[in-house]
């Protein structure tokens, strides 16, 4: 075998092995996110998957540097790996109704 | 960005009342009392988020406190230039047809203000679910500039855009506005949303406002007005001042001061508390801001 791939392989192979991320699915509808708390830790790699079921909306977690646009029929997928703990409050930032100011959420990093 | 200097502040304000002047360099407010305001060189009135159309506990008042506060604006002596309203004339609804209903009712109520110099600009609540189609068919543009003695008002729209953001080709339309300024024009900026991240986390920013602030940046007296927070609020990016009005509806809380945005209960034993207009006097040297309540204490 090539030396110099012999010697990459275990590399690849720890690389391999990694677990996939764990997905956590966000669902936003006229005017609350599913779920409005979601717990994380620190240092665990997660992916938010957000879809919305009537109107386009927005998920704006400016403490964590988090945005998506969640527009219908498309699901959207933000990778995120907490750094830091804390609670995050998170909000819808397109304006969809008259329940808009209300629509929002926390993310929780323990 | 910094809050404006706190001691300047109050240094500044009234006994029982707030006061601020602003703008063109330095800004001072205070409490109205008597509905009178002193014209030097000119004066207009700020009036936002009137929400006509809303219905709910935080304003049990909800159809008299706009004729209130015509009444107030009516009362003054001498009249104001000219009035703004920055946003929010009504409370958005999901129905077109309920929306103009309100938007109709809404012209008539202010055709009862004796300064019929109206300069109207959308709030999210108008124009956002229709991209600002209704908002059009009555009232008509939705960022425009004018100049009234001396001073250059520019109103944006960051609104249509239900994001709320100004949209590249309208901060295309602001800068080729502020080329035909000088450096040291005096430049009044009137919109809904506040134009720096004031609190995102309750949607109390513009998306792209960074982008206008930078554009009005090498302009040396500027001064921007707002609405949207319900609440006066004073704050400057660098030398930008930005002065949030009070509601004609009902009072939001300090930003961040409460685990929800959650408007403020309106209190039986003190009606009409938070809610207000303001006077602004354009002075050879600063503007002056005057809190008016909505009915007189």
């Amino acid at each position: 075998m090539n030396r110099r791939l012999f010697l990459l392989l275990p590399l690849a192979t720890a690389a391999w092995a990694q677990p996939e991320p764990r997905v956590i699915a966000v669902r936003a509808k006229k005017f609350e996110f599913t779920p409005a708390e979601i717990p994380l830790k620190v240092g665990e790699p997660v992916v938010l998957e957000f879809t919305t079921e009537d109107v386009h909306m927005g998920f704006d977690a400016p403490g964590l540097g988090l945005h998506a646009d969640i527009v219908v029929g498309k699901p959207v997928r933000v990778p995120f790996t907490p750094a830091k703990s804390g609670s995050f409050d998170f909000a819808c930032d397109v304006f969809c109704g008259e329940g808009h100011e209300e629509m929002g959420g926390v993310i929780i990093v323990a | 960005m910094k809050d404006v200097d706190r001691r300047q502040f109050l240094k500044m304000a009234g006994l029982g009342g707030v006061v601020f002047a602003s703008g063109l360099g330095c800004a001072s407010t205070k409490s109205g009392t008597g509905y009178e305001a002193a014209q030097d060189e000119f004066f207009f009135v700020q009036l936002s988020d009137t929400h006509w159309g809303f219905k709910g506990a935080f304003n049990p008042d909800a159809e008299g406190t706009l004729p209130k506060a015509i009444a107030a604006v009516n009362a003054l002596d001498p009249q104001p230039d000219f009035i703004v309203f920055t946003g929010d004339l009504t409370h958005t609804t999901d129905d077109p047809a309920e929306r103009r209903k309100r938007m109709t009712q809404f012209k008539e109520h202010i055709a009862k203000l004796k300064t019929q110099r109206i300069r109207l600009m959308p709030g999210e609540h108008d124009a956002s679910l229709d991209n600002g189609d209704a908002f059009k068919e009555f009232f008509g543009q939705t960022h425009y500039s004018f100049d009234h003695k001396g001073v250059h008002f520019i109103a944006l729209d960051n609104v249509s855009d239900p994001k709320g953001a100004i949209g590249d080709e309208q901060l295309k339309w602001l800068a080729s506005d502020l080329a035909t300024q000088k450096p040291d024009s005096r430049i009044v900026v009137l919109t809904h949303r506040p134009l720096f991240p004031l609190y995102p986390q309750w949607d109390w920013a513009t998306r792209d406002g960074d982008k206008a602030i930078e554009a009005l940046m090498p302009y040396q007296n500027v001064t921007v007005f707002y609405g949207h927070i319900h609440q006066e609020h004073h704050f400057k990016t660098a030398h930008i001042e930005h002065h949030a009005a009070r509601s004609l509806i009902f009072p939001q809380p300090a930003p961040g001061s409460t685990p929800k945005r959650v408007p403020v209960a309106w209190d039986p034993a003190h009606p009409y508390q938070g809610l207000g207009f303001r006077s602004i006097e354009a002075e050879p040297k600063e503007l002056k801001l005057t809190e008016f309540p909505v009915v007189k204490a």
